[in-house]
């Protein structure tokens, strides 16, 4: 066991080196620089070139590729990100600050998505063929088809503009009814598509389950509905469930850049946008390795809880 | 054949969904003989007005038609679904076959390029690449194919898998067939379904992707008519004139949820265990 964690992290290492690679070489490939966009180069004069010079040697941009390539891996590896070309400040301290506002609304999102998406999966399988099950999937396949950044400007615009019960942007922080207030928007807008997504494969996973022997056994004994679906069928339809929510944690946590754009949410997204924008290397790096190192971490903790749902599974 | 259609077509869902999807063609095609006016034509006495008989959805914030916008988006919408899906469609497929196929280091090598893409969650790809290429129709259709590239490739690999041992496939090495016949003829067109059936839902994806990228100013820019980039660019209006964003907003719903019906009726149809 422990050397299969042990393999799969030095794995993981692997992936985020190769997706840091895909990057750099993305970024770096491409004509023009931050330097280019904060010193135009048409009109400047001897004065702006001579300082752009100073600038790509000051940030080691007049250095062959590979040299950069090697210096940055090396740094990356000792937690050194390098600074933000635009604002000076190490990308490291700019993670430190806005990661945690992004892994707030990406897990307040999927709460929403689990309780909303497993709630009505459940419901609809109990309810198989019946008038509840196919509303909740024809709810399902709009919820998977209406864009996010669409749902999330509909909500401000009845919640928070109309309304007025919820505002309509910024970030309090904490666990405090305004933190929460300020989060209700955002993880809806984000949650929603991946509870359709949860809904649909949590309905099957419990018709399978449903049909099983065990289940009927459960009933022939005597036992109560609610015993048989949560202690019988829910937990044996758990697998398919907990390895779904892992994939949509990832999608919620990039999708959050969208979520964070339309309600001014201080977090990863926006400052991997504005640094796409500004062609600010380092910010674009750090922000891209935080985001897939912690897509690659939680799909190995969901391989782990597998253990824990089913013994039968064995890691070697 | 024949069951497979009757099967397809007695979802109720099918037909209004081709429906839809018809009237995206024809809009995309006849944009220019079902618009009402120009465009990118701005008229500053018009500006933000709700719908009408002059202005059927409503004009923006810098007086253009939105209906004739929508008509027009459709064209962008139409060309990346069908390209972005292809190219991302035939480079998934190809890998697949190759690794599944030959296995060994192909397998490996080219299975772990793909780990490292899907480690790239969501969009996040989609942006990289659009950013990186800069805006256009082009660089939106390359992001939204390499972001389905590993996943129709882990896809035909698994389906590749799944019938290179079967027998007719014995049959054929037996028989002398070479490997690009048997990859072809016998692996390629047994293993295409599940492709196809994630193809069709993908078409939505990528309309959504496409306008997510315009959204967030990735993508198509102004005043080319996009519908995430119309939506974008009227969000700052929407108190004021909410149709501004639901004439888009509708026309990608609706495309979108189209795309999706149809490819859960051709996956209930071609795979019924599902």
């Amino acid at each position: 066991m422990y050397s299969y964690i042990a393999n799969r992290l030095l794995y993981a290492v692997f992936v985020v080196l190769g997706v840091l690679t895909l990057v750099f070489l993305a970024m770096h490939l491409t004509p023009g620089d931050p330097v280019d966009m904060l010193i135009p180069a048409e009109g400047g004069g001897g004065g702006s070139r001579e300082l752009a010079a100073q600038l790509r040697a000051r940030y080691g941009l007049d250095q062959p590729l590979y040299v950069q390539y090697v210096k940055y891996v090396t740094n990356a590896f000792q937690l050194d990100l390098g600074n933000s070309i635009r604002t000076g400040r190490p990308v490291l301290e700019d993670l430190k600050r806005l990661y945690p506002a992004t892994f707030e609304l990406t897990v307040a999102s999927l709460l929403v998505a689990t309780i909303l998406g497993a709630g009505a999966g459940i419901l609809a399988a109990l309810k198989r063929n019946g008038i509840v099950d196919n509303i909740v999937m024809t709810l399902a396949l709009m919820g998977v088809s209406l864009p996010g950044f669409l749902l999330g400007l509909l909500l401000m615009l009845v919640f928070a503009l109309q309304l007025g019960w919820l505002p309509p942007s910024g970030r309090v922080g904490g666990f405090g009814w305004d933190g929460i207030r300020h989060l209700i928007l955002p993880a809806t807008t984000l949650g929603v598509a991946a509870a359709a997504i949860i809904a649909r494969l949590v309905r099957s996973a419990m018709l399978d389950v449903l049909s099983e022997d065990y289940v009927r056994t459960a009933r022939a004994k005597g036992l109560s509905e609610r015993i048989v679906v949560l202690r019988h069928a829910l937990k044996n339809a758990l697998i398919p469930i907990v390895t779904v929510l892992g994939l949509e944690f990832g999608g919620l946590l990039s999708g959050a850049i969208i979520a964070e754009t339309i309600f001014a949410w201080p977090g990863l997204g926006r400052y991997l946008i504005s640094g796409i924008t500004g062609k600010d290397f380092p910010t674009v790096q750090g922000a891209v390795i935080a985001i897939s190192a912690t897509f690659v971490l939680v799909n190995l903790v969901v391989d782990l809880i597998y253990t824990a749902l089913d013994p039968r599974v064995q890691y070697q | 054949m024949r069951r497979n259609l009757r099967r397809f077509f007695r979802n109720p869902l099918t037909w209004p969904a081709l429906v839809v999807l018809l009237a995206l063609v024809v809009a995309a095609v006849f944009a220019p003989q079902l618009a009402t006016h120009q465009p990118n034509r701005q008229d500053f006495l018009a500006i933000l007005q709700p719908p009408s008989a002059e202005h059927w959805l409503g004009t923006d914030e810098l007086g253009r038609d939105i209906y004739t916008r929508v008509l027009y988006g459709a064209r962008i919408s139409v060309t990346v679904a069908l390209l972005a899906v292809g190219l991302g469609g035939l480079t998934g497929v190809l890998i697949g076959l190759f690794a599944g196929f030959f296995g060994g280091a192909t397998d490996n090598v080219l299975m772990r390029i793909i780990d490292v893409l899907l480690a790239f969650p969501g969009i996040l790809l989609a942006i990289l690449i659009a950013s990186t290429m800069g805006a256009g129709l082009t660089s939106i259709i390359v992001a939204v194919a390499a972001y389905s590239v590993p996943t129709f490739a882990r896809i035909m690999r698994s389906s590749v898998l799944a019938v290179k041992s079967r027998e007719f496939v014995e049959a054929a090495r037996a028989a002398g067939s070479r490997n690009f016949n048997i990859m072809v003829r016998h692996i390629f067109l047994n293993s295409f379904t599940p492709v196809l059936v994630y193809a069709t839902l993908l078409m939505g994806s990528a309309i959504l992707t496409a306008a997510a990228l315009s959204f967030l100013g990735v993508g198509i820019n102004p005043p080319t008519a996009e519908w995430g980039a119309m939506i974008s660019a009227g969000r700052s209006f929407m108190r004021q004139a909410p149709h501004i964003i639901l004439g888009p907003g509708v026309a990608i719903f609706l495309t979108v949820l189209s795309f999706n019906i149809l490819g859960d009726a051709l996956r209930d149809t071609l795979d019924p265990k599902r």
